[in-house]
């Protein structure tokens, strides 16, 4: 890490808890980038997460007020903290299973009212924490720990349902491509609305292992070649190439 | 004097103690606090948010609290329940807030308009693990007033969340009140140096106390988790010795103060009563009925009424006058919560008697009086 961003750390919390080839790391690094860049006040910023490993980017790393909350409701615990006190900037940041599958509820309804809010969900597509399980953006076909035979069901596309929820800021980023995610991320800090990145980040430990992927580092680099970077936003809604996941902004 | 609901009457106590934020969903028979709420809170420069359920209403609270505010939600019966593991998160975390639960018949969707008191054990013990908490018990319209205040006064000062449990009848009745503005009303203290999260393990002296309650936005970079952590926040899940301090810490600065949080009313208690009713809620305004009819037809009857369900006042019958003949009737509006407390700190030479009522209407004196003639 950049000797620069070290203030924004809590120097004995190291070494991360994160696996090797976890995407995490990169997400924690791009978001403090993000931060140091816009020049933002730290002490004037409030970093809300929920359960899973996603949870520990920011608890207990960042040198920041943070909110490690019950599992699903770091969203629902960010709108009582900007409603109450809106100079704050709040940023949520957790998993797919936390933001999408128990918490779907508060991301839908956080999108619709708009609340300015920013919300990172670092998507490996599978809970990782405990054990692997099928999450609500696993894709169809994959391997987890609760479908050995592979997922029967279709994923959530995170983009397209905050888009139908109402969200005004939307963007898809890899850990891979660093120099969007922390372009993403910049634009999200500063928009006056609710903004949504959904930050594809591997799980080699849960999701490649049972997936034919042979080390950490071919997972982060296959990023490179299934993700296919959108021409425009209304690709969001025709876009079709199997096995391809689209990365870019779709807000407009 | 006002003529006012015991649900407006909650209202109005909750801002005069302060209470400058409101998360909440709506559900009969609280409704009446949310939409007054929404009508009052910014008259004070309060902020009122309608949440998508009472997961997120509890979240929402609870968030606002680290952000400064005094919070407070309501909500009956089935929305207590979808609030439990965030309850639970604001034990941990010692998040003062006050919860409102004006109980309905149940289980489940139950008689939604209807008053029960079955909820007494579910205030207690609802969210997983090992805790203690507050639960006051209004009997009058006034009292949803007086408690309110109580209750944002115990959450500060105990750093925990408090539990108004009222009903239905109490909730929906119509009395008189006197909003009156002498309360004395406890602040929340925001500078501190303190640890966030209780005394150093070091520091003998303050033992089990709850440190000042500390806000987001004034750059003391606060660790908060609902999981095991030390007093500065930091995540021990593996730690045997801190989970074992934390746990007794948290039961503890309740424990030791029951005699200050825990308040009872005797009526006609002499040394001469023969047989005691220990009543709370809607019912014990039936049962001070009862005494004053018992005592007309020579039944030496006595009433103390529980004002403060959990901590349970534990020394109740060492101030009591003793008489080892007499007898114990405890009616409540459900199949017997609080009996089973009364029973494990009656002397045991006491028969304790439940009376028992879930038909979805309030005990009237008469139903207590005749449990008490065939005895």
């Amino acid at each position: 890490m950049s000797r620069k961003l070290l203030k924004y750390i809590r120097p004995e919390v190291f070494p991360t808890p994160f696996c090797p080839g976890c995407g995490h790391g990169i997400l924690l690094g791009a978001l403090l980038r993000a931060i140091d860049e816009l020049e933002l006040d730290m002490d004037r910023m409030v970093f809300v997460s929920g359960i899973g490993c996603a949870a520990w980017i920011i608890s207990p790393h960042f040198a920041a007020d943070t909110l490690h909350t019950t599992h699903g409701r770091p969203i629902a615990f960010a709108t009582g903290i900007k409603v109450f006190n809106p100079k704050l900037k709040v940023v949520v940041i957790s998993g797919d299973g936390d933001i999408a599958s128990i918490g779907g509820n508060h991301l839908i309804h956080a999108a619709r009212r708009n609340i300015e809010l920013v919300v990172l969900c670092a998507n490996n597509s599978i809970y990782g924490m405990t054990g692997g399980q099928l999450a609500s953006t696993t894709p169809k076909g994959a391997r987890t720990s609760t479908t050995p035979d592979g997922s029967p069901e279709p994923p959530f596309d995170l983009c397209k349902l905050v888009k139908g929820a109402g969200a005004s800021y939307i963007a898809r980023a890899s850990v891979f491509h660093t120099r969007e995610l922390i372009k993403y991320i910049k634009k999200a800090l500063t928009h006056p609305g609710f903004a949504f990145i959904d930050v594809v980040s591997p799980c080699f430990t849960q999701f490649g292992r049972r997936n034919q992927v042979k080390s950490p580092a071919e997972m982060i680099i296959n990023l490179k070649k299934i993700c296919s970077k959108t021409k425009s936003s209304e690709e969001l809604f025709t876009f079709k190439e199997a096995g391809k996941i689209l990365i870019g902004e779709f807000s407009c | 004097m006002y003529f006012l609901q015991g649900n407006e009457a909650c209202v109005k106590g909750a801002v005069a103690a302060g209470c400058r934020f409101y998360a909440g969903y709506p559900i009969t028979p609280s409704s009446e606090i949310m939409e007054k709420m929404a009508v009052e809170l910014p008259r004070v420069k309060g902020v009122f948010v309608q949440m998508e359920d009472e997961i997120a209403s509890m979240g929402a609270m609870i968030g606002a609290v680290w952000t400064g505010a005094k919070a407070m939600t309501a909500t009956s019966g089935p929305g207590f329940s979808l609030m439990m593991e965030n309850i639970g998160y604001a034990l941990m975390t010692e998040t003062p807030c006050v919860i409102v639960n004006i109980q309905r018949a149940g289980p489940a969707t139950g008689q939604a308009t209807k008053p029960a008191s079955a909820d007494v054990m579910q205030a207690r013990w609802g969210s997983h693990g090992d805790y203690e908490i507050i639960v006051l018990s209004p009997w009058s319209v006034q009292e949803m007033y007086d408690l309110t205040i109580r209750a944002f006064n115990l959450a500060e000062t105990y750093r925990v969340p408090v539990i108004l449990l009222s009903d239905e009848a109490i909730g929906h009745l119509r009395e008189k009140v006197d909003l009156h503005k002498d309360i004395p009303i406890t602040p929340r203290s925001l500078k501190s140096d303190l640890p966030p999260f209780g005394y150093s393990p070091e520091d003998s002296v303050h033992k089990d106390q709850p440190t000042p309650m500390p806000t987001f936005g004034q750059g003391r970079k606060l660790l908060v988790t609902g999981s095991t952590h030390d007093e500065w926040g930091y995540r021990k899940t593996q730690s045997p010795e801190v989970q074992a301090r934390l746990t007794a810490r948290l039961c503890n600065k309740i424990r030791n103060n029951i005699d200050k949080i825990a308040e009872t009313e005797e009526y006609e208690i002499a040394p001469d009563t023969e047989i005691l009713i220990i009543a709370y809620g809607f019912t014990a305004r039936s049962a001070l009925r009862t005494v004053r009819l018992a005592r007309e037809k020579g039944i030496k009857a006595g009433l103390v009424r529980l004002k403060t369900l959990w901590p349970f006042p534990e020394k109740l019958f060492q101030t009591l006058p003793r008489r080892t003949s007499g007898r114990i009737i405890v009616p409540e509006m459900n199949q017997g919560q609080i009996v089973r407390e009364v029973q494990r700190l009656a002397p045991k030479d006491i028969e304790v008697v439940p009376f028992n009522k879930t038909d979805g209407t309030v005990i009237t004196p008469q139903e207590i009086l005749k449990c008490l003639e065939n005895y």
